[in-house]
């Protein structure tokens, strides 16, 4: 223990967060882009710190599909938000990873003490997601652009085909295995024997606490409004066991395909922010310190040919976290997992569970264990919300410090986000 | 800012068609604007009794350095520069007979008045007269300044202050207040101050400077025009509005650098959730804005019971709860905190189809009279503004006749705006204003309504 402790530093704050209610594809925010809606997060969190014309110590925040415009994407957003024009910025992509990792940069510089408050984030939109031309016709275009003569040119122009003239649509799929997600989860889920009714309890329970969490207000300090929707669209009070065992599989084959659209997350289009700063800065300012992040671990898996599921990196994450803190995956008041799909979050706590596995795959003399289902996604999670891929994690990481301060001083927070590409970040916050 | 109407009636052919047909002539009413002189030209200052208080009208005008013209050359006959406003101290009225001074004094006083001028007589509370001759002087200053009102044209408003005994320091501020441009849309109002321990405002162009002040209802119309008023005059405001009208909260917030803070005020721990919040992040709060009000109109043989405990809980309820907690909170309403509860028109004068509505602003005017000892003993005031037909986004979807209508039947024929109630609001929010308590404010132009 006494040689992997961490260097001494100070613990960033959490001081609190902003976010855009989260719509369905194609819904509300159909017209919106990651600009506007970053931006519009942005000035809902100055307005609600009073933060108009300050410098931040950064602006770290992402998006996973990104136009080539938005090259700059959170450095343009701060430009048109009400902070100072004097705050610098720069993105971050990790996937459904992107929101954590950022509030990880920003809480790892302010624990380094490099900077003094920092603003981490995320922004997607399925909506207004970039379409581009296909290879054959991206090189025509290009050596039209470079070509001197009206001969040249009419020579590349020649070389266009109407088959070139089909748009390449993003698709949410792993360019290594050309599987969807959902198809990967899928494997995962079989795997782990993952039931349907057990993926549908857990769906509906997050549409039923998060519905409850809005009708007592504490969602008033995290969100703002966007664009006429004051909640989430996909939210849905009234989602039962029954409801959804109406809905035929989307993912995965024949008899044991357990996943649907109730039990799997949505695209989703929506933005998030969280206020990170030192505790001085805090005092200063008058505001207030949530929750402390106390540390973060990032993994990844071999899900193309070492045979791990995709979603599983976090399983390998947590147990380096806890042991790095002296922790057992007991010692927590709070469990966050992002319900990418309700099968994620099962296989990832049946892995814990399973002693073969921790000791095999993870090396552990004992198994992690189980963790109280009462003390996970307690406000509901990406399941009832959506999943803004690189919005969750900023979602999360609000909300758990909002819940761990109500509770009171020295409680603590877990955070297991996956992502594609077989990544997964991983962080404790402490009140 | 003047309307369709106001433009039409200043303009070259519209002057000659409303003259001729003796159409309502508004103008455009001097509003008030930081660095504006408190009077755009000279006053005369007159008495009709004792005269007791000459010396803080001197004062006040002096320190604002307006010139005061002897009304000895106010005949009316020599001309000269058109007067900014005509003051009558008519303090000391022992019968009926002094009055016939006022009479000598206002008339060609008045003849003289410019545009947007004001007329304010300054005279003792009828209430605390000693014999019947003398509260039927003092009575007569009341029907005396409402007819004033209604006969001044181009702008211009007549307003009084009773001054008890003892009181002479708490009329500085209401006295500025009612010349300024501040009051623009005050007409016809019958001010009672209080003796108090009346600060001066450490900076007149920022009254409010350092101040934490809560509006709710902020996220628009006259709300979002008391926050920016309150921000221009120096606080920090906390803009509360429903979380569903977060996003325009948002930007009046960012707007104005306040804050945002989205509350549903008739929630059960809304009381409670406030007075955290401005203890944990601004350690209390000097001014407090009740504004937030809804209407659910309907005739009372129509009305179901939704309609009217919705209007009931955040017109009232909310306010009375609010102000309970910040009132047992220890150290939240800071020493000479100042809260001023919207009322309206219909509340002193009811309106058809709005026995809710009316029921719940009258209820607030009862509140704060009621209230107003428990805040005089700790420095505190509370006082209520009463908006007549205030132009917004609201009175815009009216139909057209009853809106044109209802922006006519008053002295100054025109609508008021936003600002004219949220500048009376500052105004009552000034740690100046601490002989003001339990009062009702209308700005309403001098509404024939109710008056």
């Amino acid at each position: 223990m006494a040689e992997n402790a961490k260097p001494v530093t100070r613990r960033a704050a959490i001081v609190g967060g902003n976010r855009i209610p989260f719509a369905r594809s194609g819904t509300a925010y159909a017209r919106a882009s990651n600009q506007d809606m970053l931006t519009a997060t942005l000035d809902g969190l100055v307005a609600r710190f009073g933060l108009q014309g300050e410098s931040v110590g950064e602006v770290a925040a992402g998006a996973v599909l990104k136009h080539a415009r938005d090259f700059n994407l959170t450095r343009e957003a701060v430009l048109g938000s009400q902070l100072a024009p004097t705050t610098p910025a720069y993105d971050v992509q990790q996937a459904c990873g992107t929101g954590l990792e950022a509030a990880v940069l920003v809480a790892n510089k302010i624990a380094l003490g490099q900077i003094e408050s920092g603003i981490a984030g995320g922004v997607d939109t399925t909506s207004d997601a970039p379409l581009a031309v296909g290879d054959d016709l991206r090189r025509v275009l290009i050596s039209l652009n470079s070509a001197k003569t009206v001969q040249d040119r009419l020579k590349a122009l020649a070389r266009i085909r109407p088959g070139m003239i089909v748009p390449e649509i993003p698709r949410n799929a792993e360019p290594r295995t050309g599987l969807a997600m959902g198809d990967h989860a899928a494997i995962t889920a079989a795997e782990w024997e993952i039931g349907r009714e057990e993926q549908d309890e857990l769906a509906a329970r997050s549409h039923q606490r998060m519905a409850a969490a809005y009708d007592r207000g504490f969602f008033d300090d995290l969100v703002t409004p966007f664009l006429g929707l004051a909640r989430d669209n996909n939210l849905r009070p009234d989602s039962s066991v029954e409801k959804l065992a109406k809905l035929s599989p989307v993912f995965g084959t024949g008899e044991g395909a357990t996943m649907t659209a109730g039990n799997s997350t949505p695209l989703t289009d929506g933005a998030s922010a969280v206020l990170l700063a030192s505790d001085e800065w805090a005092e200063a300012k008058g505001l207030p310190v949530l929750a402390h992040l106390v540390d973060a671990q990032t993994a990844a898996v071999d899900y193309v040919h070492g045979g791990e599921g995709l979603l599983m990196a976090p399983v390998y994450a947590v147990p380096v976290m806890l042991a790095r803190n002296g922790l057992t995956l007991q010692d927590f008041d709070f469990y966050e997992i992002h319900e990418a799909f309700a099968s994620t979050v099962l296989a990832t706590m049946k892995a814990w569970e399973d002693a073969a596995f921790c000791k095999e795959k993870l090396g552990l003399d004992a198994p992690l264990g189980s963790i109280d289902r009462a003390k996970l996604n307690v406000n509901g999670s990406s399941l009832a919300a959506g999943h803004p891929f690189a919005a969750t994690g900023g979602r999360i990481v609000a909300s758990l410090a909002k819940m761990l301060h109500e509770t009171g001083p020295g409680k603590r927070g877990l955070i297991s986000v996956c992502a594609a590409g077989g990544q997964g970040v991983v962080a404790i916050l402490e009140s | 800012m003047a309307d369709w109407y106001t433009n039409f009636a200043n303009s070259g052919f519209g002057t000659t068609i409303t003259k001729q047909l003796g159409l309502p002539r508004p103008v455009e009413l001097r509003r008030y604007e930081p660095g504006q002189p408190l009077l755009p030209g000279p006053v005369v200052v007159g008495s009709a009794g004792a005269g007791r208080l000459r010396d803080t009208v001197t004062a006040v005008l002096r320190d604002a350095g307006v010139t005061v013209q002897s009304p000895v050359t106010a005949d009316g006959a020599t001309g000269g520069e058109k007067l900014g406003a005509v003051i009558l101290d008519a303090s000391g009225l022992t019968t009926p007979a002094d009055l016939a001074s006022a009479h000598d004094f206002l008339a060609p006083a008045i003849k003289r008045l410019r545009a947007s001028g004001r007329v304010l007589v300054l005279a003792d509370p009828p209430a605390d007269a000693t014999t019947p001759a003398q509260a039927a002087a003092r009575q007569a200053v009341d029907g005396l300044v409402r007819s004033i009102g209604k006969e001044l044209l181009d702008g211009s408003t007549a307003n009084a202050v009773f001054v008890p005994e003892g009181a002479e320091a708490s009329l500085a501020a209401p006295l500025r207040f009612f010349l300024s441009g501040r009051s623009a849309y005050v007409d016809g109002q019958l001010l009672t101050v209080s003796p108090a321990d009346v600060p001066a405002n450490l900076d007149e162009d920022e009254p409010l400077a350092g101040a934490v002040a809560v509006v709710t209802g902020a996220a628009r119309g006259i709300g979002a025009a008391i926050a920016e008023v309150m921000a221009r005059d120096g606080a920090h405001v906390v803009a509360v509005d429903v979380p569903a009208a977060g996003d325009a909260l948002a930007r009046v917030a960012d707007e104005i650098g306040g804050t945002a803070l989205q509350l549903d005020i008739t929630a059960a721990d809304a009381p409670q959730r406030l007075v955290e919040h401005l203890r944990e992040r601004h350690g209390g709060v000097d001014v407090v804005v009740h504004n937030a009000g809804i209407t659910r109109d309907k005739l009372l043989v129509n009305m179901d019971a939704a309609r009217w405990n919705t209007v009931m809980a955040v017109n009232l309820q909310a306010q009375l709860d609010i102000t309970q907690a910040l009132l047992d909170a220890d150290g939240v309403l800071r020493d000479g905190a100042r809260v001023v509860c919207v009322s309206s028109q219909s509340g002193i004068a009811g309106n058809r189809g709005q026995t809710n509505y009316a029921a719940s602003k009258a209820g607030v005017i009862g509140m704060v009279r009621a209230w107003a000892p428990e805040f005089a003993a700790r420095g505190a005031t509370i006082n209520a503004v009463a908006p007549g037909f205030i132009v917004t986004e609201m009175t815009a979807k009216m139909p057209f006749g009853t809106r044109e209508i209802g922006s006519r039947i008053n002295s100054l024929q025109q609508g008021g705006l936003p600002v004219d109630v949220a500048e009376t609001i500052a105004w009552l929010s000034q740690p100046a204003s601490a002989g003001v308590n339990g009062q009702t404010v209308r700005v309403c132009g001098q509404s024939m309504l109710g008056a």
